[in-house]
């Protein structure tokens, strides 16, 4: 084990994937001098070159598209979105041209490409550089979706990511990049769609993901000394999902929380409630509750932008509404 | 040229006999574009296409039969008969799709010549889009790109002078699309796209450049779209008056015409030609006709590569 922060993690990862396969190449802006809007890719230039480490003009929809294409002729790019936010500016190449060229074409190629998608509200950002986008993507067939939480997570699900054929989100919350975990040592690999029981619990399930899980976490621990044993799930990958484990939770539980940063209205939240409602209906002893951010755009002043956030205190006040 | 036309034609005909569904975008009049450009290039080469795309794919390469089975949305189809005509494509050729989003395989086009860089292969890419798309960011996107990286990649623009419903002229200041190159620091050449030869020569002549690690260049060929924008468009955006005048500049006619005048080809010549022509037409059309449709739930296949646990979800 090696004691690193999340972005040492994410390096390392990107270190052995391109030792490892010379056609993993890394794409975004900034990347030349500053390794990264986050550091995230420090390092990386001077080990590999520019042409394994492209730094681009800002131009979203080109990095988008050129990864694509390389993609499509057996590269694997690494996408460095900057903020999730602006996928916006790249969502054609994302949902049209990454998201179904494999089955518009009947399998004749695949999309094996990484987008980096630095996402989450930290430090009044405010309204374009804060959100929490993943629905956007999880409503489109073609992509796969990873939510990260921890540091050896990180590096392991971003080396599945690289190495999985399709097209895959790589959602690294902000306020994550500095946090130290410790990383097993050697080659690690997290596969997709394994989630991770981070806490047991017999009274509630709350099923997260990304910074969100502590902030559950935290909310166990309160509800714990009021003698509420709470199971808190980092689901780590979206699509794919593990049923499996969500199944196994509720049946145990019968009492679901889901919690995200991002806005309740059609959320991740919205979509685990309805199959959790659909397939385990009988196992409830009540409604799925969504705890979630306002829907608004993440506002600047901070009491503001702390009031947006859902927190622990939200987390805890859902499983009190379900007991 | 001959065979792109047949092709078209045929697939106009039972598009209106109702034996195919969907949309088809027809590129009759545009032949000597997609003829001469393909020619120049080598077979492992890569090319992006357009909303009609048809023509691009059989001058790259790719083989009849299976195009007219997608066309039929037929399992024998390139695509399987999940991407019909709009986004035919067919890799072991290099064609990378037809492309439904107007503008969206230009930089599908720079990212086909990254990959070829990591792999050390001196492989190009030529990108045909049209007038339409020259107005749309990531085709400008993609051009600076190019251009800033010195990527082997020849930008094609097909200017028939009509993007869906609306003149060229109305949309864009400059008169030739050609000068916007300029902007981003490469060659802009205007050819006429109705000359194939015109177009293979021109093509070439940039082929070894841009291979060769001199940049990459924007080429436009001067064309004309003798179809509507669709088959069954009723076309009351132009007068057929303008089309009618067109048809003296057809590029099959006028190549027919020089080489029989030159001596290079006689008239026993040219009939043996079409008749090779459409035998191989009659034999797709039947292979499309014959084949069966897909399974219904082949539908929930293709997607990924590496299949989601538990599969798609019906």
């Amino acid at each position: 084990m090696t004691d690193m922060t999340f972005t040492e993690a994410t390096i390392a990862a990107m270190q052995e994937e391109m030792r490892r396969d010379p056609l993993v190449f890394a794409i975004g802006e900034d990347m030349a001098l500053q390794g990264g809007v986050f550091g995230q890719f420090k390092g990386l230039p001077e080990e590999f070159g520019v042409h394994r480490v492209l730094d681009t003009p800002i131009s979203e929809t080109a990095i988008v598209g050129a990864a694509v294409g390389a993609a499509l002729c057996g590269a694997r790019p690494v996408v460095d979105m900057h903020f999730a936010d602006f996928i916006t500016t790249a969502m054609d190449e994302v949902v049209s041209q990454a998201a179904k060229a494999r089955y518009m074409f009947g399998g004749q190629c695949c999309v094996p490409m990484v987008l980096r998608m630095p996402d989450g509200a930290i430090n009044s950002a405010a309204g374009h550089h804060s959100a929490s986008v993943e629905a956007w993507l999880l409503h489109t067939p073609g992509v796969k979706l990873v939510v990260p939480s921890t540091p050896a997570d990180a590096k392991g699900l971003l080396k599945s990511a690289i190495r999985d054929d399709d097209p895959v989100l790589y959602f690294e919350h902000k306020s994550l990049f500095k946090m130290r975990g410790e990383v097993p040592d050697g080659e690690h690999i997290v596969p997709l769609g394994v989630a991770a029981v981070r806490r047991s619990g017999t009274d509630v399930t709350i099923l997260s993901y990304s910074q969100m899980v502590y902030r559950c976490l935290d909310a166990a621990a309160q509800l714990a000394e009021a003698g509420i044993s709470a199971e808190v799930v980092d689901l780590r990958s979206l699509r794919p999902l593990d049923w499996d484990t969500i199944a196994t939770s509720v049946r145990k539980t019968h009492r679901v929380v889901v919690a995200h940063e991002a806005v309740r209205t059609g959320g991740v939240g919205a979509e685990l409630a309805a199959q959790i409602g659909e397939e385990l209906f009988d196992e409830l002893d009540g409604p799925v509750i969504r705890v979630a951010a306002h829907d608004v755009p993440m506002p600047f002043s901070p009491p503001l932008e702390k009031f947006v956030l859902p927190g622990a205190a939200q987390v805890v006040a859902a499983v009190r509404r379900l007991l | 040229m001959q065979r792109i036309r047949r092709f078209e034609e045929r697939a106009e005909e039972l598009y209106l006999g109702g034996e195919l569904p969907g949309f088809i975008h027809l590129s009759i009049g545009q032949e000597a574009c997609a003829a001469g450009a393909c020619a120049a290039l080598g077979t492992d080469d890569y090319i992006t296409s357009t909303h009609r795309g048809h023509g691009h794919c059989v001058a790259k390469g790719a083989p009849l039969d299976r195009m007219m089975a997608e066309l039929y949305a037929k399992v024998t189809g390139s695509c399987k008969g999940k991407g019909g005509s709009m986004h035919i494509a067919d890799f072991s050729v290099g064609m990378l799709g037809a492309n439904g989003v107007v503008g969206g395989g230009a930089n599908l086009a720079v990212g086909a010549t990254i990959a070829a860089r990591l792999r050390g292969s001196d492989q190009i890419a030529l990108c045909f889009f049209g007038d339409g798309a020259s107005n749309r960011g990531p085709v400008h996107e993609a051009m600076n790109l190019a251009a800033v990286w010195n990527l082997p990649v020849i930008f094609f623009c097909e200017n028939n002078q009509w993007a869906s419903t609306t003149s060229v002229k109305s949309v864009m200041k400059i008169e030739d699309v050609a000068d916007r190159a300029a902007g981003y620091g490469m060659p802009g050449v205007v050819v006429d796209g109705n000359d194939v030869l015109a177009v293979y020569t021109a093509v070439s002549a940039w082929v070894e450049r841009v291979r060769n690690g001199g940049g990459p260049v924007l080429i436009e060929a001067k064309t004309y779209r003798m179809r509507g924008h669709f088959v069954g468009d009723p076309q009351v955006y132009r007068d057929a008056a303008e089309v009618q005048a067109q048809r003296a500049n057809d590029p099959i006619q006028r190549l027919e015409w020089r080489l029989l005048a030159e001596g290079r080809l006689d008239e026993a010549g040219l009939a043996r030609l079409k008749d090779e022509v459409e035998a191989e037409l009659a034999a797709a059309v039947q292979f499309g006709r014959e084949s069966p449709l897909p399974e219904p739930e082949a539908a929930l296949e293709d997607l990924y590569a590496t299949p989601l646990p538990g599969g798609v979800r019906p």
